[in-house]
């Protein structure tokens, strides 16, 4: 017998239209073909795509959509800022990458040169002169782009207070390059992400000195770029009109990297 | 309905005309087989991004079932050390993946269509029931309408875990830009399982599909394709002796169409 349910169900069906088998056929037919010209055009456009010049290692492409990304994102919120943490949550941070701090190095004969636009030499600085700027603390939640993440207790400069030194001679460089001392290992930030209040020039981590697997003397810390950009045991800091050279970004990754 | 009462009378022969009904209207069709290889391609960057970090493991407590993944699924699908790649591929798919998913709810929405998806108050009970009469328990399916009432739980979670999945995936793409997104999944590292949970799920679901799709056959894999399911016409539903609402076999189909060609 149908039921009460039956109908109820089977009520919304009965309106959809109906077409004879004859029509059905042809229409069926027309359908397959729409289908196998749709998985030929998927399997062109996804050939198409892996045989693009490829754009410092990927398909130009997907490097393009990565520069869209970022400037929708930078649009959108640029001045928001991460959670912060109660010193009590932070715990020891993993040593990731050792590219460029391979080698111990002497910290008291330790400089960093701060450069302008033009490659011109603005300030060759020791610890002591960071010691000097106003100190801050930040427990923040550092990510790696591999997908871990850490709460760390940062202790140093931000490196905004440390750029007002240079505001008036630097003009209004969009960018800054960091380098380790042997040039190994250099990241590229925009003027804006290095402004935010929460991206730091880091003297300590947990308190104390950072030690040389982490980067000391300094290094760059914040909780809205992925790791690959808190380069280490900084030795150049240069201002700079163009997009400066990013080591990661050299070798597929985003350039912006941002979070 | 309308349809059926407009026809003569006579037209409505005693075993019912084969016929074809439309079931999933073309805007359906496009958006189902254009979220197939963009949710492939998804889950595949996701798999290369998940790689360099692949901490998950399925188990109760300390005891360790398997982990995700073995070495030999990384192998066998080059997974390893491309996580760039993945990356870039997921930050460039994960729109057209988005964007795909919100017109096909929007388009749920709008044409009323959802309510062949989303389950009602009886829906559990006939769902375990059709279940009872998958593994064959029991011998008569219970009454449905375009989907079974397991069909329609197990679409409306799917649509609810992609969700889910995207919400994270945001979660995890812009924590900050986007915080306190990240707070809803219990922080960055909770946003990070719910997305892979999420991911296993879909990957359940998709084999199960699959699965299904084969065992109900060719013209349940067709309607997909043509949007039409061939069927026996039904006389009026309010003056109905019982009825079939199973489709028929291709060979009847011939044998009709044979029949059919002189007007």
């Amino acid at each position: 017998m149908t039921t009460e349910r039956e109908r109820e169900l089977r009520a919304p069906l009965d309106d959809a239209p109906t077409i004879t088998v004859e029509e059905f056929r042809r229409r069926s037919r027309r359908s397959f073909l729409t289908g196998a010209a749709g998985i030929t055009g998927a399997v062109l456009g996804w050939r198409w795509l892996q045989n693009q010049p490829v754009a410092d290692g990927i398909p130009q492409p997907l490097r393009s959509q990565l520069e869209r990304n970022e400037t929708l994102w930078t649009r959108l919120s640029a001045s928001r800022s991460a959670p912060e943490f109660a010193v009590s949550e932070a715990t020891p941070i993993q040593v990731n990458g050792r590219i460029g701090i391979r080698n111990e190095i002497d910290l008291a004969d330790w400089t960093v040169r701060v450069e302008g636009p033009d490659g011109e030499l603005l300030d060759d600085l020791d610890v002591a002169a960071f010691d000097a700027l106003p100190q801050r603390d930040m427990v923040i939640e550092h990510k790696c782009i591999e997908g871990w993440s850490s709460i760390v207790h940062w202790g140093g400069v931000r490196f905004s207070d440390f750029h007002q030194r240079y505001a008036d001679r630097v003009g209004d460089a969009p960018y800054v390059g960091l380098e380790t001392p042997d040039g190994l290992y250099y990241v590229g930030w925009d003027m804006a992400s290095i402004m935010h209040p929460q991206t730091m020039l880091a003297l300590r981590q947990g308190g104390a000195p950072l030690d040389q697997d982490h980067g000391a003397p300094l290094r760059i810390a914040t909780p809205n770029k992925y790791g690959i950009k808190c380069l280490k045991r900084i030795g150049v800091i240069r201002y700079a009109r163009e997009r400066p050279a990013d080591y990661w970004a050299e070798r597929s990754y985003d350039w912006y990297a941002g979070l | 309905m309308g349809t059926e009462r407009e026809l003569p009378q006579q037209e409505t022969l005693d075993d019912g005309e084969v016929i074809a009904r439309l079931v999933h209207p073309r805007a359906i069709r496009w958006l189902h087989w254009i979220n197939f290889p963009l949710l492939f391609i998804m889950i595949w960057s996701g798999l290369r991004i998940y790689w360099a970090e692949d901490v998950y493991a399925a188990g109760i407590g300390s005891w360790q079932w398997f982990a995700f993944f073995p070495d030999a699924v990384y192998e066998r699908l080059d997974l390893g050390r491309h996580l760039a790649r993945g990356l870039a591929f997921h930050f460039s798919f994960g729109w057209l993946f988005v964007i795909n998913g919100a017109i096909y709810v929007t388009y749920l929405a709008i044409t009323g269509e959802w309510r062949h998806i989303v389950p009602d108050r009886h829906a559990a009970r006939e769902a375990k029931d059709v279940v009872l009469h998958d593994v064959r328990i029991k011998k008569q399916a219970p009454p449905q309408g375009k989907y079974n009432a397991a069909q329609r739980i197990s679409y409306t979670v799917v649509l609810v875990m992609a969700l889910v999945l995207v919400v994270s995936g945001f979660a995890i793409y812009k924590p900050t830009q986007l915080y306190p997104l990240p707070l809803l999944f219990g922080g960055y590292q909770g946003a990070r399982v719910i997305h892979f949970t999420m991911t296993i799920g879909l990957m359940a679901f998709f084999v199960v599909h699959v699965l299904q799709v084969i065992r109900s056959g060719w013209g349940n894999f067709r309607s997909m394709v043509t949007g039409y399911q061939i069927e026996r016409r039904r006389p009026p539903s309010d003056t109905s002796p019982p009825i079939s609402v199973t489709p028929v076999s291709e060979s009847e189909t011939h044998a009709t169409e044979i029949e059919e060609v002189s007007p």
